[in-house]
C-alpha cells in the first residue's frame, strides 16, 4: 500500500535521519563492545537494525514498526539478561533515496545479523540487491509490492502477504461473508487503488454492476454517489487510500445510502473513520494484510513505548524481529548462519505461521477484514 | 446518457452547490483583478486558513459527537464570522506583505505575480508545519488539539447530516443543499451591492476604472486595496464554512485545487466582474457534475476545461465581461 508519495516524502526526511542513524550508530557501537568487553566470556556482542521511515510524512507506520521490535528485543533480553543484543534504528522516512545509503551503513556494521526492514516497498526496491550481495537477511514487515521477490535476491523476507493476495481475498469476502449481489467498484486511479480495484474486478467478474475512477485530493465525489445509488448495488469496493475513502464513505451515508462499504488496507487508518465521522464510517470493512494485536501483545506493547497503543504493522515487525532473535538464541551469531536459520525457519508467530518461500514470501499470506465499530476500526476476522 | 436524463435534477443541484462555492471564492480571485489587474494566486490559501479557522472553533468549543443540533447551528454561526476574520485578516496580510511594498516602487505586474506565489507556498507550508513552528516556541503540548497531524487531514470534530426538505424531480433537495447555494447568492447580493451604491464601493470602481484620475481626485488608493482584499478574504471565509459543512475535511494544501477551479470560474465568467464570478461559479460546477455523468468521472476536469476554451474561443472575456470598473458592477 505504501505509494510513490509516501517515498518521496521518505527521500526528504532520510538526509536528516542518516545522519542522526550514523551518530547514533557511533553510539551504540561503541555501548556493544564496552559491554562485550566487560560481559562475560563467549557472549558476543550482537544486533539487529531496523531500516524505515522514523520521521517524516509516513513516520506513523514507521513508529508502529519500531515499537514492535523494541517489544521483541526487549522480551529477548530479559530471557537474556547476561548476553543482551542491541538494537539499531537507521531512519529512512520511507525514502529510497536515503535509504540507499544507510544500507550500506548497516551492510559494513559488521554487529549486524540481520534487518527488520526495509519498511516500504521503494525502499526495499533500492536497497534489495545490495543486502542480497552482502549476504544479509533482511525481513520486512510491510513491504506489499509483489514485484520485490522477483529479482532474485537471496536474502529478502517479508512477513505478510504481496499485493495479489489482498485483491482475491476482498473479493472472497464480498461474495461469501457480505453475500453481495450487486458490487460498484471504484478506484483512484493510483497505481495501488487501481491494480487493488481491477484485481477485485476480476475476482468478481459478473457480481460487478459498475465502475467509476475519481481522482485522489479530489474531495466532493456527488456524481459518483449518484451513479453508485443509480446502479443499485449493495456493497461498493473502493481502491485507494483513506483520505478519499473516508470522503466518499461519508457522501455516501450521507445520500441515503445503505449498503456495505468496503476497502483496503490503503484504508485502514484512523483517519478514514476521522474523515467519514462516526455515522459514515460504520459498519464498513477494511481489509489488510496486516494482522489486529492480541490483547497480549498490546499490554506489553503499552509498556514498552509510553502506553501508546500498537498499531497498523506493529504486530508484524514483532514477529520479523522475532525471527532474528530466535536466530540468535540459536546461537546463529553469523551472518550466513542466519540467513540459512531465517530460511528454514517454521514457527507459530503473533500474526500468522511464519515459514518462508524460497523467493521469500511468506506462505501463510493471511488477509484479515477489520470492521469499523463506533467510530472505531474494531474486530479483525481472518479472511477464509 | 440514460443516466445524466434520470438524474438530472440531482447531478445539477450538488453541482449548483459545488459552483456557489466556486463562485465565492472567485470574487476574491475578480475583484482583485478588478482594482489591480493582477491575478492574486494567493487567495486560495487564504481560502484554505478560513477552513482551519471553522475547525479550530469546533476544538475551541470542545464540540464532539455529544454536541446538539443547536449547539451545531450556534457554533457554526460562530466560525463563520471567525472563518471570515481569519481568511480577511490573511487577505490583508498578502496584501500588506506580498503587494504593497512592490506596488510601492512602481515594480512590473510580473514581479508582483511572482510574489503572490510565493506568498502561496509560505502561508499553505506553514500551515503544514504548524506542529513544528510551534513546537519552537514550546507551544505544541498546549495547543496539540489545534496542531496535531499538520500535514494529515483535518476533520470536524462533529457530524452535520442533512437533511432532505423537498423533491425536485426524483431528488430530495437537502438542507445542506439549500443553505449553501442561498447563503452564496446573499453574500453575493450583498457584495454587489456594497461595490454599487457604498463610498468604498464607489472607490473601488473608480480606482478600477483608472487609477491615476481617482488619486487626483482624493481617493485612498492603498485604503481601496485593502478594503478589496479584506471583503475578497471574507467571502473566502464564507466558502470556507460552507465548504466545512458539506465537505467537512481540509489540509493544508486543500486550498490548490479548489484555488485553481475558482480562478477558472472568474475567468469564465470574465475576470473583474462579480456577477461573472457567480455565473462562472455555478456553470463550472454544474458543468463537472454533467461531465461526470456523461462522459466519466475521471474526465470531469477535461470537459470543465474545455468548456473554458470555448467559452473564451467566442467570448475572449467571459461571459460576462471585464467590468468592475464600468457602471455596471
Amino acid at each position: 500500500m505504501v505509494s510513490t508519495q509516501a517515498r518521496n516524502a521518505l527521500a526528504a526526511l532520510a538526509a536528516t535521519a542518516g545522519m542522526a542513524a550514523f551518530v547514533a550508530g557511533c553510539g551504540t557501537t561503541s555501548d556493544g563492545s564496552d559491554s562485550a568487553s566487560s560481559g562475560s566470556g563467549g557472549c558476543k556482542a550482537v544486533s539487529i537494525a531496523y531500516l524505515g521511515a522514523k520521521t517524516g510524512d509516513s513516520a506513523n507506520l514507521g513508529l508502529n514498526m519500531v515499537g514492535g521490535v523494541k517489544v521483541a528485543i526487549d522480551d529477548y533480553n530479559k530471557a537474556h539478561p547476561d548476553c543482551k543484543v542491541t538494537e539499531k534504528d537507521f531512519d529512512s522516512q520511507g525514502d529510497p533515496e536515503k535509504a540507499t545509503p544507510l544500507a550500506t551503513q548497516i551492510i559494513n556494521d559488521s554487529s549486524i545479523v540481520g534487518v527488520v526492514g526495509p519498511g516500504f516497498s521503494g525502499e526495499s526496491d533500492a536497497t534489495g540487491k545490495a543486502f542480497s550481495e552482502a549476504g544479509l537477511v533482511t525481513i520486512s514487515a510491510s513491504a506489499t509490492n509483489p514485484a520485490l521477490t522477483t529479482n532474485g535476491w537471496k536474502t529478502f523476507h517479508r512477513v505478510l502477504g504481496n499485493d495479489d493476495t489482498q485483491a482475491p481475498a476482498d473479493a472472497k469476502y464480498i461474495t461469501d461473508t457480505l453475500k453481495a449481489k450487486k458490487v460498484f467498484v471504484v478506484d483512484d486511479a493510483s497505481d495501488y487503488g487501481k491494480g487493488l480495484a481491477t484485481g477485485v474486478k476480476k475476482s468478481l467478474g459478473s457480481l460487478v454492476g459498475g465502475t467509476d475512477e475519481i481522482q485522489q485530493k479530489q474531495t466532493d465525489f456527488g456524481p459518483t454517489v449518484t451513479k453508485i445509488k443509480a446502479s443499485g448495488a449493495d456493497t461498493v469496493f473502493y481502491g485507494g487510500y483513506y483520505a478519499e475513502a473516508g470522503l466518499i464513505a461519508k457522501q455516501l451515508r450521507a445520500a441515503g445510502y445503505k449498503g456495505y462499504f468496503v476497502s483496503g488496507d490503503g484504508s485502514l487508518d484512523p483517519g478514514f473513520v476521522k474523515a467519514a465521522g462516526s455515522t459514515g464510517a460504520e459498519d464498513a470493512r477494511l481489509s489488510c494484510p496486516c494482522g489486529p494485536a492480541s490483547a497480549d501483545f498490546t499490554t506489553k506493547y503499552k509498556a514498552d513505548n509510553n502506553g501508546k497503543e500498537p498499531g497498523t504493522y506493529s504486530a508484524e515487525a514483532y514477529d520479523a524481529a522475532k525471527v532474528l532473535l530466535d536466530g540468535i538464541a540459536a546461537g546463529k551469531t553469523t551472518r550466513p548462519d542466519e540467513l540459512a536459520f531465517v530460511n528454514s525457519y517454521d514457527q507459530p508467530g503473533l500474526t500468522k505461521q511464519i515459514k518462508f518461500t524460497p523467493t521469500g514470501e511468506v506462505t501463510d499470506a493471511v488477509v484479515y477484514a477489520y470492521t469499523v465499530k463506533d467510530g472505531k476500526i474494531g474486530d479483525a476476522t481472518v479472511i477464509k | 446518457m440514460q443516466f445524466f436524463f434520470d438524474h438530472f435534477f440531482e447531478l445539477t443541484i450538488t453541482g449548483l452547490a459545488l459552483g456557489s462555492i466556486y463562485a465565492l471564492v472567485a470574487l476574491g480571485y475578480t475583484m482583485v483583478y478588478g482594482v489591480l489587474q493582477l491575478i492574486n494566486f494567493a487567495h486560495s490559501e487564504v481560502f484554505m486558513y478560513g477552513t482551519f479557522a471553522v475547525i479550530w472553533v469546533f476544538t475551541a468549543f470542545g464540540a464532539g459527537g455529544h454536541t446538539s443540533t443547536g449547539g451545531i447551528i450556534g457554533l457554526l454561526i460562530v466560525s463563520v464570522f471567525a472563518a471570515m476574520l481569519v481568511s480577511g485578516g490573511i487577505a490583508l496580510l498578502i496584501e500588506r506583505v506580498a503587494y504593497r511594498p512592490l506596488l510601492k516602487r512602481n515594480s512590473p505586474k510580473l514581479v508582483a505575480l511572482i510574489s503572490a506565489i510565493g506568498a502561496s507556498f509560505a502561508l499553505s507550508e506553514t500551515m503544514g508545519l504548524r506542529d513544528r513552528i510551534t513546537g519552537f516556541v514550546g507551544l505544541d503540548k498546549p495547543l496539540a488539539d489545534y496542531v496535531n497531524g499538520a500535514r494529515d487531514n483535518s476533520s470536524l470534530p462533529v457530524e452535520i447530516t442533512p437533511k432532505a426538505v423537498f423533491k425536485i424531480g426524483d431528488y430530495s433537495v437537502t438542507t445542506i443543499d439549500l443553505l449553501v447555494i442561498i447563503t452564496a447568492l446573499v453574500m453575493m447580493v450583498f457584495l454587489d451591492r456594497f461595490v454599487r451604491r457604498s463610498r468604498a464601493g464607489r472607490g473601488m470602481r473608480a480606482v478600477a476604472q483608472n487609477p491615476e484620475a481617482a488619486a487626483l481626485m482624493g481617493v485612498n488608493a492603498v485604503r481601496v486595496r485593502q478594503i478589496t482584499f479584506l471583503l475578497g478574504g471574507m467571502m473566502a471565509g464564507v466558502a470556507a464554512t460552507l465548504y466545512m459543512i458539506r465537505i467537512g475535511t481540509t489540509r493544508f494544501d486543500a486550498g490548490f485545487i479548489l484555488g485553481v477551479k475558482a480562478f477558472t470560474a472568474a475567468v469564465m465568467g470574465g475576470i473583474g466582474n462579480l456577477r461573472g464570478a457567480l455565473l462562472g461559479g455555478l456553470v463550472l460546477g454544474v458543468a463537472e457534475n454533467w461531465g461526470s455523468a456523461i462522459i466519466g468521472t475521471q474526465w470531469k476536469d477535461v470537459v470543465a476545461f474545455i468548456l473554458l476554451v470555448v467559452i473564451l474561443l467566442f467570448r475572449p472575456t467571459g461571459l460576462l465581461g471585464e467590468s468592475l470598473g464600468r457602471a455596471r458592477a
